[in-house]
């Protein structure tokens, strides 16, 4: 076993396989304008770090003197990520051509942003998880504004880059208050000098939690830090949203199960109250005001907030249990999630852009199958079974009951109630409604439409997913319950 | 064999949806056909249920349990008593004859409609034979998507709004219901150190009184619903007027039996010591259903709201004699599930007939149909008098025993029960009167043709299990009396519990907050 100190190489494989090809499509961008090498590249890319990943399995190895450490935990984080970058990616393609982006730059940004959330998910030191959490989100600024000639698309970038350097800000003054209480940024470290910490100045290691869990409110859309993500999901390329809507919320939660199920376990007393009232407001905040939307892409924006609160219920249930359900819910989440926004934008493409919910309307005399998925989806969101989304909901209010959360809940199924109600709007004017009279011509021109084969393939892949964790969840519970943290 | 039957019998409708799936969608009576196949194999599968049922044992039977989420100790559990085994053949009887009567009134997108009844079989049987809470949870719940869209795409004027409102209605229940069941889950574990969700293995288990009766509350408030009983009955008549006839048949035929069987399979077996503590609450609220369905379903201008509104008061008198909690009572509440799955189906079925012809149900539409459309007029007759009890019918032997059973339990509630019968008379009669007799004043009534042979295939098998039953219940008697037997024993085993309760509360029922039951198990 190498030691602590060394550079390790292993550990890091899939970050180095994704930087690789992230660099070639840099460097080969200027010379070859076509997105679909770039693609090509990148999907190449998520493949090979996905092996890398998966043969760290079982085989906890740290490194660079203690700060990376690729435990199951880490492993599982990262595979979340990875085929959420795979889907966006797929989803990406023929959007991107839609809006004449021929640019592949696009990939490249969308690799180093994975890069920077499996650098967060694989530390145990605050400065590399905020190096990660810096990676992560610089990309995703650009990536928000990719649709130069957009207005909303401009918008979106600008408002997310001053959440996003606000949340930094926060993020860095926390860790430096901790550093000032503890004189370490190791979260090891951090819990065994808690206790003597709490005595001396406690003030300082007190706040400085809470201005770390500040940091990552922002980055996981968690009241009353989630304003900003109606208008940055609504203005950006809609592939992009699907990606942000899963993968930073996703490192984020991870990013913060490690913080605070090691960093500050012996603060625990005070963290669940705090985790029990954001979860609560994240959850009905989100659940309320998505209820109002008549934007489909807007509401799966808010649904997205009260997916954090559900999450946010595992982290205030905490223990090994609640982990592992976290871990679930997060590849469910990224499944169904991904699946919705991709009938979003296979809608969005077929009816220039809009995506109210009017135009949802006698999509199942149209295309039947679209109208079966869109379902699908909707229903493993609502947490329907036997789909992902029931069985994620399951595990984690499981969690949380045998934690002793039994009124948490109480008021998160009746969250879940509240979703039903707006998750069955987009369904009701597939099937319910008659299709708007177009014209003979723009109908026959309507139904010809075909999805773009990657997409398809993204939607398969989603659907397949999405009804393979509702219905044999055992060997994907085995998998989140052998990812444990590992101390070395 | 035995234990496969089962498994069989659930999934094959599921089988059949995609049977369907492959079929073009145009080919219209090949969608209908394959799906009148099905729902008729799932019937013969069933009756070899039937077949090889042993009458005199006592428990589970056909059972089958194998692990399916293994670290939450979830199996596929399945098995079945006499009073599921009725409730079974009723589902598939139901299906059967409401594929076939919607042969002509489904036009639009058939291949979503048969494709949606049979998943919703396939639900409701395996809401009947889950032993499991986890299965029988998932197809509870699994049963609403097929039921949103039938009311919503083949339904009435005001389908959406109904069809929602029968989804966030039941949901309102069922989640409160999950939870029940972690904390059943958790409980048991630190009771016995196991982690599971068998159905079998938490009946054998005492659980704490102040726990009991939180847990039978939530579970009690998702079969309320589902019966409905009063005052939570609103979804109901916008569902059944709003859906289309097979629908309204599976709905009044089916899913109502969900919430009372959910309550004799769960909740009374489960929480005896709460099933005392409930018992004058839910026999009142039954009470009120019985006497307020029928006085509301006098006053209704639309047949089938009538009919819904009667149901509301027929699964009053279904709680009522099940509270009783004595063998006449009960056995009655059984038989009454049958009849009315078989008498309200029936008459969903003749309202749907007319309204095909017609486009109204309005009763101020129609009178003097009897002259017309004399053999259609002899059927309604049969199964109207059904639905009030007249003797010699099914739907008396279920009321008279359910009054039996009440009258040695509280007089006063067997005596306003009764009077439940009285109003029935009163609506159905007054009802018949209008619609069949006198002269035909509208003159698009004379044009009426009377119903075809498809449609007397349809409503012949009803017809004489209203009279089988009504002569010679016997057989039924038999099959149930086992369940009936061992869910009292259950029930009477928390007597002794519960006066010990009562005496230690000193009359005054002090209820604890719920999780400081539940130990912190880290």
């Amino acid at each position: 076993m190498p030691q602590m100190a060394d550079i390790n190489f292993n550990i890091i494989m899939p970050e180095l396989a994704l930087l690789m090809f992230s660099f070639i499509i840099f460097m080969f961008a200027p010379l070859v304008r076509k997105q679909s090498a770039g693609m090509l590249v990148a999907l190449i890319g998520v493949i090979v770090a996905i092996v890398f990943a998966f043969s760290g399995w079982n085989n906890p190895q740290g490194g660079y003197f203690g700060m990376v450490i690729a435990d199951n935990f880490a492993v599982m984080a990262k595979i979340i990520f990875l085929l959420a970058c795979g889907t966006a990616i797929l989803l990406s393609h023929d959007y991107l051509n839609r809006l004449n982006l021929n640019r592949p730059e696009y990939y490249g940004l969308m690799l180093l942003s994975t890069i920077g959330m499996m650098i967060m998910a694989s530390s145990t030191n605050l400065m590399v998880i905020f190096l990660g959490l810096e990676i992560m989100s610089l990309p995703l600024y650009v990536l928000a504004g990719f649709n130069r000639g957009n207005l909303k698309s401009n918008e979106s970038a600008a408002k997310y880059f001053f959440m996003g350097a606000f949340a930094s800000g926060f993020f860095l003054y926390g860790i430096a208050l901790v550093y000032g209480g503890t004189g370490t940024t190791d979260l090891y470290n951090i819990l065994s000098r808690t206790d003597t910490a709490l005595v001396s100045n406690g003030i300082y290691l007190t706040v400085g939690a809470v201005l770390i869990l500040v940091g990552f409110g922002f980055k996981i859309a968690a009241f009353p830090f989630h304003t900003w993500v109606p208008d940055v999901y609504t203005g950006a390329p809609t592939p992009v949203t699907a990606f942000f809507s899963v993968g930073p919320k996703a490192a984020g939660i991870i990013a913060l199960l490690r913080i605070f199920m090691i960093g500050f376990a012996g603060m625990q007393d005070i963290f669940t109250i705090v985790f029990w009232l954001l979860a609560v407001f994240t959850m009905t905040i989100g659940n309320v005001l998505a209820v109002m939307q008549n934007d489909v892409k807007r509401m799966l924006a808010y649904s997205s907030i009260a997916h954090a609160g559900y999450l946010l219920v595992a982290l205030t249930a905490g223990g090994a249990e609640a982990i592992s359900a976290a871990l679930y819910y997060l590849l469910a989440y990224g499944f169904f999630n991904m699946g919705a926004f991709a009938m979003v934008i296979i809608i969005e493409g077929k009816n220039g852009g809009s995506n109210h919910l009017s135009t949802y309307k006698g999509l199942v005399s149209k295309h039947p199958w679209l109208a079966v998925f869109l379902a699908l989806f909707m229903f493993s969101l609502a947490g329907f079974p036997p789909t992902a989304g029931f069985v994620g909901k399951f595990y984690v209010f499981s969690a949380a009951v045998k934690a002793g959360f039994v009124w948490l809940v109480v008021l998160a199924v009746i969250n879940s109630l509240i979703s039903v109600f707006y998750y069955l709007k987009p369904l009701k004017m597939a099937f319910f409604e008659k299709p708007e009279d177009i014209g003979p011509e723009a109908e026959a021109e309507e139904r010809s439409l075909k999805v773009a084969p990657l997409v398809a393939l993204a939607i398969i892949i989603t659907a397949i997913g999405t009804l393979g964790l509702g219905i044999i969840p055992e060997s994907f519970i085995k998998l989140t319950t052998e990812s444990i943290f590992a101390m070395l | 064999m035995d234990s496969w039957i089962l498994t069989i019998v659930t999934f094959l409708p599921l089988l059949g949806t995609f049977f369907i799936l492959l079929v073009p969608k145009d080919h219209h009576q090949s969608i209908r056909h394959s799906a009148l196949f099905f729902s008729l194999m799932t019937f013969i599968a069933s009756l070899c249920l039937l077949a090889r049922y042993d009458y005199y044992a006592l428990g589970m039977q056909f059972e089958v349990n194998l692990p399916w989420i293994s670290q939450f100790g979830i199996g596929y559990h399945l098995g079945i008593d006499g009073m599921s085994l009725l409730l079974i053949l009723l589902t598939t009887f139901l299906t059967t004859i409401a594929i076939l009567s919607t042969f002509s009134a489904i036009k639009e997108s058939v291949k979503g409609f048969y494709i949606s009844l049979l998943i919703l079989e396939t639900g409701m049987i395996g809401v009947f034979c889950a032993l499991d809470l986890f299965m029988f949870y998932v197809f509870w719940e699994v049963m609403l998507v097929p039921m949103y869209f039938l009311i919503g795409v083949w339904g009435g004027a005001r389908r959406m709004y109904a069809a929602i409102k029968f989804v966030l209605f039941t949901m309102v229940g069922s989640l409160l219901m999950l939870v029940a069941i972690l904390v059943i889950y958790f409980q048991y574990h630190t009771m016995t150190g196991e982690y599971t969700l068998d159905l079998l293995k938490i009946t054998a288990m005492n659980l704490p009184a102040n726990l009991q009766l939180w847990l039978f509350a939530a579970f009690g408030l998702a079969f309320v619903i589902k019966v409905p009983m009063w005052p939570f009955h609103t979804w109901l008549p916008d569902a059944h007027v709003e859906a289309p006839t097979a629908g309204s048949v599976i709905l009044a035929g089916v899913l109502l039996k969900m919430g009372t069987y959910g309550f004799l399979r769960f909740c009374l077996p489960l929480f005896p010591i709460a099933t005392f503590e409930f018992m004058p609450l839910i026999s009142v609220l039954a009470v009120i259903g019985i006497i307020y369905g029928a006085l509301v379903a006098m006053v209704q201008k639309d047949i089938k709201s009538l009919v819904a509104f009667s149901s509301v008061s027929h699964m009053g008198f279904v709680m009522l004699g099940m509270m009783a909690l004595n063998e006449q009572g009960m056995t009655g509440s059984i038989i009454q599930m049958i009849n009315h799955g078989i008498s309200t189906g029936a008459l969903f079925l003749l309202v749907g007939m007319i309204y095909e012809r017609r486009h109204t149900r309005l009763i101020s539409e129609y009178g003097g149909l009897a002259g017309k459309v004399p053999v259609y007029s002899t059927f309604f007759m049969i199964v109207m008098l059904s639905s009030i009890g007249v003797p010699g019918t099914n739907g008396f032997v279920g009321e008279f025993l359910i009054l039996l059973g009440t009258w040695s339990y509280n007089k006063v509630y067997a005596v306003l029960g009764a009077s439940g019968v009285i109003f029935a008379a009163c609506y159905m009669l007054w009802m018949y009167q209008r619609v069949f007799y006198g002269k035909i004043t509208k003159p698009a009534n004379e044009k009426l043709t009377d119903i075809n042979l498809r449609e007397k295939i349809v409503l012949i098998p009803l017809v004489i299990m209203i009279f089988w039953i009504g002569f010679y219940p016997k057989p039924f008697f038999r099959i149930i009396e086992p369940s009936v037997k061992t869910i009292i024993n259950q029930v009477e085993a928390g007597r002794a519990a519960y006066e010990a309760y009562k005496d230690n509360q000193d009359g005054t029922l002090v209820v604890q907050d719920i999780s400081e039951t539940i130990p912190d198990t880290e």
